[in-house]
C-alpha cells in the first residue's frame, strides 16, 4: 500500500505535472491572436449628394473653363483661399530640411527630379498637373482665383482632360483631338462631386510621362483592380477611394510624397484607421516600433503594369543615317530606347529595397554641388537608434542626369516646346541648347560643359497592399540568407540574421570538447573496469 | 544497502519541469538563432518566449520553496573536501575507490556540484533571464540607457546558452557516476538512493 502510494507520488512529480507545465506553454505559447478586423463605412455612401444640375448658374455654356470656376466660387466662396494656399496650386510649400540645411520654400516647381530633371523651364507639359490653367511661362497669375482648375479634381463624369502640352489647359475648339476634345463643361459642371480615383489618377498614376512610370505603386490599374493588387480598392473588396484614407479638411489633403515633401506631418497612414496594434498578437504587433506596416504588407510593388526602374539620359540623342528618331522595345513591349529621352529598364512585380525612414527627407536643391556618386536627389532621413525611425519598403529609381562639369551641379534641361527650332532637346536634340535654356529659365549659371552622372531617386511605398496571406513571412528578413529581405540594413541586430562570429565558434567548441571529455572519460571508467 | 531519501517531491518536479522546459528554450532558441529549422521561425519564437515565461514563473515559486525549506543550503559552496572529489573524478573511480562524498537530504551535493550548481543559479539563469527579458522588452536600446542595439544583451544570451548546453551535456554524464551507473538518476525519480552501509559518513557540509 505505502509503495504504490509512493509509485503514484512519483508518477505524478515526475511525468504528470511536468508534462502539464509544458503542455500548458505550448499550448498557451504558441497561439496567435487574431487580428483586428476593420470595415470601412464609406461617408459618400451614407451623405446624400448635393444635386448641381439643379443651380441655374450652372445651366449656361461656358466657352471658358475660367468662366466655370468663377461659377463654381460664387457659391463655394472662400475654397479659392484653401486651394491658393495649398501644395496642388503653390507647388511648392515651407518646409524644414533635416540635417540643419534650414527652412526653405520647395516643391515641383523648384525641386530636381531622376526623370525630365524638373518640371522648371518644361511648364507646357509638366504643368499639364498643375491644378491650374495655363502655368505656361512666369507670366502665370497666382492671384486670380478664376484659374483654379476645380473639374480636374471634382468632375465626377469621367470626360474631362487636360490637353497634352497645354500647361494645364483643356482643349479649345482651335486645338481639339479625337483624344482631347473640348470638355462639355455644362454637362461637367452638373456631375461634380468628391474626388474619385479616376480624378486623382488622371495626375497621379501617370506622373513621370506614363502610366506607372513614378510610383511604381500606383497606376490604372488599381481603378479596376483585384484584392492580390490593391486590398484596399479593389472593386470586389472595400472598393475604397483615395480621400479615404488621404483625409480631407478644406483641401488640405493628407498624404506626403518624400520625393517633394521634407516634413513629418500631415500624413496619411495606416494607423489611422488600423491602430498601432491590429494584428492583436504581442510577437507581431511589437514589430511596428520599427518596422512600418508597409514593409510586411507590400511584399511587392508594380503588381500589373511595369514601372520604369532606370533612366539612362547620357545616350539620348542617338538618331538613325536619316536623322531621325528611335525607338526600341523591351520583350514586354515598353519602349527601352527613346531618342528624345535615352534608356529605360522596365519591371513588374519589383521587390522593393528597405531603408530605416523617420518621415523626413532632404533634397537636391539648386546650387548644391555634387559630394557623393551616385548623386542622391532626395534622400530618406532615419536610422535605428531614432525612436521615429521605421524599416521601410521604398522603390528606388536609379539614372543618369545632365550636370555642369565646372559648377558641379544638376543642371535644368529644356526638355518640351511646342515646336523645332526652340532649343527644346525633345524637338532639336541638341543638349548645350537645352541645358543653356533650362538653366537660364531656373535663373541659374551654366558654364557650357556638361556630363552625366549616376543619380538616385527614393520612393517610400504606400500602395498596393497585398492581402495578408501574401505579407512578408518572418523568414524573408529573419534568416541568414543573402536572399533574406533586410540581408543589407546594417546597423542593428536582426534575430536570426545576425551573430558574432568569435563567440558562435568558441561555444561549438566548447560542446565539442564536453563532448570529447566525457568520451575520454567514459573510456577511461571502461578502461579500468575491464583491466 | 539502505534507501535514503534525498530529494523531495518538489525538487523532483522542479528539476524535471525544468529539464523539458530547458531543452524546450534550448532547440528553439538555437532556431531562432538561425542554425536550423524544426519548428518554424514563427513558433519557435513563440515557444520561446511562452518557456520563459514558465522558466521565470518555476524560477520565483523555487526560490520561495528553497528559502521557506532551508534547502538552498544545499548550493552554498564549500572549499571542504573539494580536492577529495576532484581527485575522486580524475583517478580515484577508475582506481574502484568509494565515493568520498555522502548525500543525505540536507547534504545532496559534493562540493564540485555545489560549486557548479551555484553558477549555474546565481550567474546563468539570471543573465539569461535579465537578457532574454531585455530582448523580449527593451525595444529602445538607446533610452534611457545605451545598449548598444542590444548587441551586448543578445551575445552575453548566446554565450550563456552555449554554456547551457555544454553544461547539459556533462551533467547528463556525471549522473551515470554514482554508486551504480543508474543509482543517481533513480535518486532524482523516486527520490531515494540506494547506499552501501558501510559508508563513512563525511563531514563536508558548511558550518
Amino acid at each position: 500500500m505505502n509503495k504504490s502510494v509512493q509509485r503514484l507520488t512519483t508518477f505524478l512529480v515526475v511525468l504528470v505535472l511536468p508534462a502539464l507545465v509544458i503542455f500548458a506553454t505550448v499550448h498557451f505559447g504558441n497561439r496567435r491572436g487574431k487580428p483586428e478586423k476593420f470595415i470601412y463605412q464609406n461617408r459618400a455612401d451614407i451623405e446624400k449628394k448635393v444635386d448641381h444640375s439643379e443651380f441655374e448658374i450652372l445651366q449656361q455654356d461656358f466657352e471658358r473653363p475660367q468662366d466655370l470656376t468663377a461659377a463654381c466660387l460664387s457659391c463655394h466662396n472662400k475654397r479659392d483661399d484653401e486651394l491658393m494656399a495649398s501644395a496642388h496650386w503653390r507647388w511648392e510649400r515651407e518646409s524644414a530640411l533635416p540635417n540643419g540645411r534650414g527652412t526653405v520654400s520647395i516643391g515641383k516647381k523648384n525641386l530636381i527630379n531622376n526623370y525630365c530633371a524638373s518640371a522648371e523651364s518644361n511648364n507646357g507639359s509638366c504643368m499639364r498637373c498643375h491644378i491650374g490653367y495655363g502655368w505656361k511661362d512666369k507670366t502665370f497669375d497666382f492671384e486670380d482665383p478664376t484659374n483654379l482648375d476645380c473639374l480636374v479634381c471634382h468632375d465626377n463624369t469621367n470626360t474631362y482632360k487636360k490637353r497634352k502640352g497645354g500647361a494645364g489647359m483643356p482643349s479649345t475648339p482651335e486645338n481639339a483631338t479625337a483624344e482631347f476634345p473640348v470638355p462639355d463643361f455644362n454637362y461637367i459642371a452638373m456631375n461634380v462631386g468628391k474626388p474619385l480615383k479616376e480624378n486623382c489618377g488622371f495626375c497621379h498614376f501617370h506622373g513621370g510621362g506614363g502610366n506607372n512610370v513614378k510610383h511604381g505603386d500606383l497606376e490604372e490599374a488599381m481603378l479596376d483592380c483585384s484584392r492580390e493588387v490593391d486590398v484596399h480598392m479593389a472593386k470586389s473588396g472595400q472598393d475604397m477611394s483615395c480621400n479615404d484614407c488621404h483625409l480631407t479638411e478644406r483641401h488640405n489633403i493628407t498624404g506626403r510624397a518624400y520625393s517633394v515633401s521634407s516634413e513629418n506631418n500631415n500624413r496619411a497612414t495606416c494607423e489611422h484607421c488600423h491602430t498601432s496594434t491590429p494584428h492583436n498578437d504581442k510577437v507581431i504587433d511589437l514589430h511596428n516600433h520599427k518596422v512600418a506596416c508597409q514593409t510586411c504588407h507590400i511584399p511587392v510593388y508594380a503588381k500589373v503594369n511595369p514601372t520604369v526602374m532606370y533612366w539612362d539620359w547620357s545616350v539620348a540623342g542617338r538618331t538613325d543615317e536619316n536623322g531621325n528618331p528611335i525607338t526600341e522595345y523591351d520583350v514586354n513591349h515598353k519602349y527601352s530606347y527613346l531618342s528624345i529621352k535615352g534608356r529605360f529598364v522596365w519591371d513588374d512585380h519589383v521587390r522593393p529595397e528597405y531603408f530605416w525612414f523617420n518621415g523626413t527627407a532632404d533634397h537636391y536643391l539648386y546650387g548644391d554641388t555634387i559630394s557623393e556618386i551616385p548623386v542622391k536627389i532626395n534622400t530618406l532621413m532615419g536610422k535605428y537608434e531614432e525612436p521615429d525611425a521605421k524599416i521601410w519598403p521604398v522603390k528606388v529609381h536609379r539614372g543618369k542626369q545632365a550636370y555642369d562639369v565646372v559648377t558641379k551641379e544638376i543642371v535644368n534641361v529644356k526638355v518640351f516646346a511646342e515646336k523645332k527650332g526652340e532649343g527644346a532637346f525633345w524637338e532639336d536634340l541638341k543638349w548645350d541648347t537645352a541645358i543653356q535654356l533650362g538653366m537660364e529659365y531656373a535663373g541659374r549659371y551654366y558654364s557650357g560643359q556638361h556630363d552625366f552622372v549616376s543619380t538616385e531617386m527614393y520612393w517610400p511605398l504606400n500602395h498596393q497592399v497585398s492581402p495578408k496571406e501574401q505579407t512578408l513571412q518572418c523568414t524573408d528578413c529573419h534568416t541568414r540568407s543573402e536572399e533574406g529581405r533586410l540581408a543589407n540594413l546594417a546597423g542593428f541586430y536582426l534575430p536570426g540574421r545576425d551573430y558574432a562570429k568569435g563567440v558562435d565558434y568558441t561555444g561549438f567548441i566548447l560542446i565539442i570538447l564536453s563532448i570529447v571529455g566525457v568520451a575520454v572519460h567514459s573510456l577511461m571508467r571502461l578502461i579500468y573496469k575491464k583491466g | 544497502m539502505q534507501k535514503v531519501k534525498i530529494f523531495s517531491r518538489f525538487e523532483r518536479f522542479w528539476h524535471w519541469t525544468q529539464m523539458a522546459i530547458v531543452i524546450l528554450l534550448t532547440i528553439t532558441g538555437f532556431e531562432i538563432h538561425g542554425n536550423y529549422t524544426i519548428f518554424g521561425f514563427e513558433a519557435a519564437v513563440r515557444l520561446h518566449n511562452a518557456s520563459a515565461i514558465t522558466f521565470i514563473l518555476l524560477g520565483i515559486f523555487t526560490i520561495f520553496w528553497m528559502f521557506v525549506s532551508g534547502q538552498y543550503k544545499n548550493f552554498i559552496p564549500t572549499r571542504k573536501n573539494i580536492i577529495r572529489q576532484i581527485r575522486y573524478y580524475t583517478y580515484g573511480m577508475f582506481k574502484g575507490e568509494k565515493h568520498p562524498s555522502r548525500r543525505t537530504m540536507t547534504n545532496k551535493m559534493n562540493p564540485l556540484q555545489r560549486f557548479t550548481y551555484f553558477g549555474l543559479l546565481i550567474l546563468i539563469f539570471p543573465v539569461q533571464t535579465i537578457t532574454g527579458l531585455l530582448y523580449m522588452y527593451y525595444h529602445y536600446p538607446q533610452n534611457p540607457i545605451d545598449a548598444d542595439g542590444l548587441w551586448i544583451a543578445v551575445i552575453t544570451h548566446t554565450m550563456g546558452a552555449f554554456l547551457m548546453v555544454a553544461f547539459v551535456i556533462v551533467h547528463v554524464y556525471m549522473t551515470t557516476t554514482g554508486h551504480r551507473i543508474t543509482t543517481d538518476i533513480k535518486a532524482m525519480i523516486s527520490g531515494y538512493e540506494d547506499e552501501p552501509e558501510e559508508e563513512t559518513e563525511t563531514k563536508n557540509q558548511p558550518a
